[in-house]
C-alpha cells in the first residue's frame, strides 16, 4: 500500500509515503533457540548474558531508488530489557515511523528488503550492532492509493 | 570520550555514563548506529540513534536521528530550515561505554577530602607526564 503525499514532517515537496504492516515473531532466549522472523527460522546464540543490559531492536527497510543509491528507513523499534519476555509475537503491526522516501522511489519498487537488527547495550563495554539473518522482500505497487484510511 | 548529560537515550545510557567514540570518516553511516553530532551554531553535541538515511552513489548522505527515549525524531532540534544531518555534522560514533563515571563528580562534591585526593593524584599524574 503506498500513497504519494506531502512529507509533512520535512521538506515541503511531494514524496512517496509507504505503508507496511508486518508480523514479528521472534524468540530471543538464552541458549540455542529459534528466532522465527517472517517464517524464516534463525538460530541465535545466547544473547542475554550477564553483561547485556538491553537490546535495542529495530526493523529497517532498505532499498535503492533513482535518486539515492542506498536508502534505509527504520519502521519500528523496541527496547528489550534483560528480564523482559524474550518471545515476541506481534501480529499485524503498523510501522511506528512514517516510511517517507526522499522523492518518488517507492512507486513500482519491487525490492524493498526488511530486516530485523539489534544493538546490544552492555552493562559496560562495546556496543555492537547485529543483524538478524532473516529478511523479507516487500514489493510496492505501481500505482498510488487514494484511500484515506490506514 | 563523552559524558552524558541528558536522559534522551535512556534506558541504554544515563546521566554520568561515559561514552567511547571513534571518528573514522570512512565508516559508513547506517541506521541503528549511535552518532554524536553537532548542530551548526550550537556547542553541545547530541548523541542519538540514526533513524533514516538516504545515500547517493557518490557517497553524499543525508540522515535523520532520534533519541531512544524521545517520542519524536530530532528534526525539531536541527537548525531552522534544516531537515537532515550530513557527514560534516558528525563528530563521532559510539563504540563502547562505561556507566556511572559521573558518580566520581558527585562524590567529589559531597566529600571534599575525596576531591582533594583526586586533584592531588591528577596533579601527580601531570607532573610525571610533563616531559
Amino acid at each position: 500500500l503506498r500513497k504519494n503525499v506531502e512529507d509533512f514532517t520535512g521538506p515541503r515537496e511531494r514524496s512517496d509515503l509507504g505503508f507496511v504492516t508486518f508480523d514479528i515473531t521472534a524468540d530471543i532466549l538464552n541458549g540455542k533457540k529459534c528466532m522465527v522472523f517472517f517464517l524464516t527460522c534463525i538460530h541465535l546464540q545466547s544473547i542475554f548474558d550477564w553483561n547485556v543490559k538491553q537490546l535495542f531492536l529495530y526493523l529497517s527497510a532498505e532499498y535503492s531508488t533513482k535518486n539515492n543509491a542506498l536508502n534505509q528507513v527504520v519502521l519500528w523499534d523496541k527496547i528489550m530489557l534483560r528480564g523482559d519476555n524474550p518471545r515476541l509475537s506481534l501480529k499485524d503491526m503498523k510501522s511506528k515511523y512514517f516510511f517517507f522516501d526522499d522523492g518518488n522511489g517507492l512507486k513500482g519498487n519491487r525490492n524493498i528488503t526488511l530486516t530485523l537488527s539489534w544493538n546490544v547495550i552492555p552493562n559496560a563495554g562495546i556496543l555492537p550492532l547485529v543483524t538478524g539473518s532473516g529478511h523479507v522482500s516487500v514489493p510496492f505497487p505501481d500505482t498510488y492509493e487514494t484511500t484515506k484510511s490506514y | 570520550l563523552l559524558l552524558f548529560f541528558s536522559g534522551s537515550m535512556e534506558p541504554a545510557f544515563h546521566r554520568g555514563d561515559l561514552l567511547f567514540l571513534t571518528n573514522r570518516i570512512e565508516d559508513p553511516i547506517r541506521v541503528g548506529e549511535i552518532v554524536v553530532f553537532r548542530i551548526e551554531g550550537r556547542e553541545i553535541p547530541i548523541v542519538h540513534r540514526v533513524l533514516k538515511i538516504h545515500e547517493k552513489q557518490n557517497g553524499d548522505i543525508k540522515f535523520l536521528t532520534k533519541g531512544d527515549n524521545n517520542a519524536v525524531d530530532d528534526r525539531g532540534l536541527y537548525k531552522q530550515g534544516q531537515h537532515w544531518l550530513e557527514k560534516k555534522d558528525v563528530v563521532g560514533r559510539a563504540r563502547g561505554f562505561v556507566p556511572y563515571i559521573g558518580i566520581v563528580t558527585i562524590l567529589m562534591n559531597d566529600y571534599p577530602k575525596f576531591k582533594y585526593a583526586v586533584l592531588f593524584l591528577l596533579g601527580l599524574f601531570v607532573l610525571v607526564h610533563r616531559e
